[in-house]
């Protein structure tokens, strides 16, 4: 995607764009974005909409049921108390999804904003930020994190106080880094020539740019939410059966994995779709939202 | 705030606008927590200076010589390690951060490279509406009027506005980068390597303008530069800067007649001649490499290259001798 080498001569540049529009429409012109974003809202409907989407309960066990295997009845066949795979799919991504994305926006706007604080001000400011933020790593963030949920007890809040308070002091360090690269650049220095204020130079010229790495940093940390809480499902800490969630769907079914492989596989395969549907959207953002990719 | 309000219609040539007195920067390298005794770098060491108002003044020297941290540190975008800077009536040295901001819209710099002054993602209309907005300049509507008139000013169309840097070429960007600079109407202007990575051609149009502008709006330039035939054109006065030193001061005319310091002497007979006749003459080479910065040699700093050297410049270093007429910092002053 060639910038025109030219500079923009066509009335266009006249109109009163907005960044925002040039974002959105650059952004309807990629067309894995869009399939990305259409399952995942899809995906969205599908979670609030499970009671009516689906005619089975999520929760009624049928001991005479076990196991099914796929069929008109139940499409992705039954688990071990014979409840249909499928809508405890789309019951598990209500709190998959929101396992997957609340936390991480905690953690990046957290580690962003403290990053952004170190890099730019240093000093005492980066010391005090680094050195809690070495602490946080060089704990045993799964230790951490079951620390949390033990003593603060299992619930959904708790899982993302937890996985929010494990993950923000990497994206803290990425955002410094990026940071301490930008605070050398002329532009940098221009504006602060001009007697532009500091907070305005981090909220103004750092912030935008290093918005395409927080970008990629959500789209990473996404699948890794959903895989902590079911690390955390795992040993008993996380989301308490008969609740669903994706990660404790393929924890539980991975017994049964000979007989009914769909029981394990299915929602381990509903994790791969929005995965890919996650890194879509924010490969077509990154590129939306970088002037010099647009026509 | 004009200048025509502010200063006399015909102003006494030798008005001094910024000044400075035995300035320097050191830059301490390693010496951490293991890193050994730390070593200095004297990028700027010891200059004194006054560069009058509606003057060119051109800074030349070797890339490494401290050019460019004498520039920043002059608009204290470094801080100075001693020394004092003076603006007027005002001593920057010691400004706390909230008044030196205030004062920011007076001194201004135009960068080397015009691919990494302009933020890549905010439109021209941003870029220039910033410094406008830090200092309080109007409403949104007037704001827009005035990025509009610094546009035309550096001879770009109004619909540029809404481009982002990208779409533009290296000459395009320097006028931006210029617009950006003039738009609180400052008096004191650093171009650092302003025209050094533009083309010939277009090196020649920034140039006319820069100094159209500085007719216009009675602009005051530190230039700093490494290209002599740019200075020979565009400067007034000249200081010749080695390994953060001044070595010689002079109006251009002096400088280029008449090179004083053997220092002076060697960088302009560098200088290609455009004179097929002349073609193979010998020339006076300059010798061995310059010293680092790190570990001065005793003495005058020029001596291990200089073909004149002798004893005392070995021994001592000479001062840069100052008040009125060129100034030269050498033992043995070449006879003009």
């Amino acid at each position: 995607m060639a910038a025109p080498a030219t500079p923009a001569t066509e009335p266009e540049t006249l109109e009163d764009a907005s960044f925002l529009r040039d974002t959105l429409r650059a952004f309807r012109k990629n067309r894995m974005a869009m399939v990305g974003l259409a399952f995942v809202v899809l995906l969205v409907l599908g979670a609030i909409f499970a009671p009516w989407v689906s005619p089975h309960d999520p929760y009624r066990v049928a001991l005479d049921e076990q196991l099914l295997p796929m069929s008109h009845t139940y499409w992705l066949g039954t688990d071990n108390f014979g409840r249909d795979v499928l809508t405890r799919i789309l019951y598990g991504a209500r709190i998959s999804l929101m396992v997957g994305i609340v936390p991480s926006l905690v953690s990046l706007t957290i580690g962003t904003v403290l990053g952004i604080l170190s890099g730019y001000l240093g000093g005492k400011t980066d010391f005090v930020v680094m050195r809690l933020a070495d602490m946080m790593i060089a704990f045993p963030s799964l230790l951490l994190a079951m620390v949390v949920m033990y003593t603060l007890g299992a619930n959904l809040l708790n899982i993302f106080l937890a996985l929010a308070l494990v993950g923000w002091a990497s994206v803290a360090r990425v955002v410094r880094s990026q940071t301490l690269a930008l605070r050398e650049k002329e532009f940098i220095e221009a504006a602060r020539a001009n007697g532009t204020a500091r907070a305005t130079i981090m909220f103004a010229h750092i912030f935008p740019n290093v918005v395409p790495t927080l970008i990629v940093l959500f789209s990473l940390s996404i699948p890794e939410a959903i895989m902590w809480e079911s690390s955390l499902s795992f040993l008993g800490v996380g989301v308490q059966p008969p609740e669903a969630s994706w990660g404790l769907l393929v924890a539980k079914g991975k017994e049964y994995i000979f007989q009914a492989p769909s029981v394990a596989i299915a929602p381990g395969i509903a994790i791969l779709l929005t995965v890919m549907a996650f890194n879509f959207i924010g490969d077509g953002l990154r590129d939306a939202l970088d002037p010099s990719m647009k026509d | 705030m004009t200048h025509t309000a502010k200063a006399p219609p015909a102003p006494a040539q030798d008005e001094i606008l910024i000044s400075t007195r035995d300035l320097t920067k050191h830059y301490r390298i390693g010496g951490g927590l293991f890193g050994g005794p730390a070593r200095v770098v004297r990028a700027v060491d010891g200059v004194t200076l006054d560069i009058r108002a509606r003057e060119t003044f051109a800074l030349v020297g070797e890339s490494g010589c401290g050019k460019t941290t004498l520039g920043r540190v002059m608009l204290r975008l470094q801080e100075p390690t001693s020394g004092t800077i003076r603006y007027r009536d005002t001593d920057l040295t010691d400004l706390g951060e909230g008044a030196l901001r205030a004062l920011r819209k007076n001194l201004q710099i135009v960068f080397q490279d015009p691919f990494a002054s302009l933020n890549p993602r905010m439109r021209i209309e941003q870029i220039l509406a910033e410094p406008l907005r830090s200092h309080g300049y109007g409403t949104p509507a007037e704001i827009r009027e005035r990025c509009t008139e610094l546009l035309e000013m550096v001879g770009l169309r109004r619909q540029y506005l809404r481009s982002y840097p990208h779409q533009f070429s290296g000459g395009q960007r320097q006028r931006i980068g210029i617009a950006r600079a003039l738009a609180n109407k400052p008096d004191f202007v650093v171009c650092d390597e302003s025209v050094s990575a533009l083309d010939v051609s277009i090196q020649a149009q920034v140039l006319n303008l820069l100094g159209d502008l500085q007719d216009q709006l009675q602009l005051t330039y530190f230039f700093i530069t490494h290209d002599l035939s740019v200075v020979r054109q565009f400067a007034d006065r000249v200081g010749v800067m080695f390994l953060g030193r001044l070595v010689e001061v002079g109006t251009t005319e002096e400088l280029f007649a008449h090179p004083q310091h053997p220092y002076t002497m060697l960088l302009m007979s560098a200088v290609p001649r455009p004179d097929p006749r002349r073609r193979g003459e010998p020339r006076p080479m300059m010798q061995g490499e310059i010293p680092s910065p790190m570990n001065l040699p005793k003495g005058c700093r020029f001596h291990t290259r200089c073909p004149f050297a002798r004893d005392i410049c070995r021994a001592e270093e000479p001062m840069l001798q100052t008040g009125g007429g060129p100034a030269v910092a050498c033992h043995f002053p070449l006879e003009g």
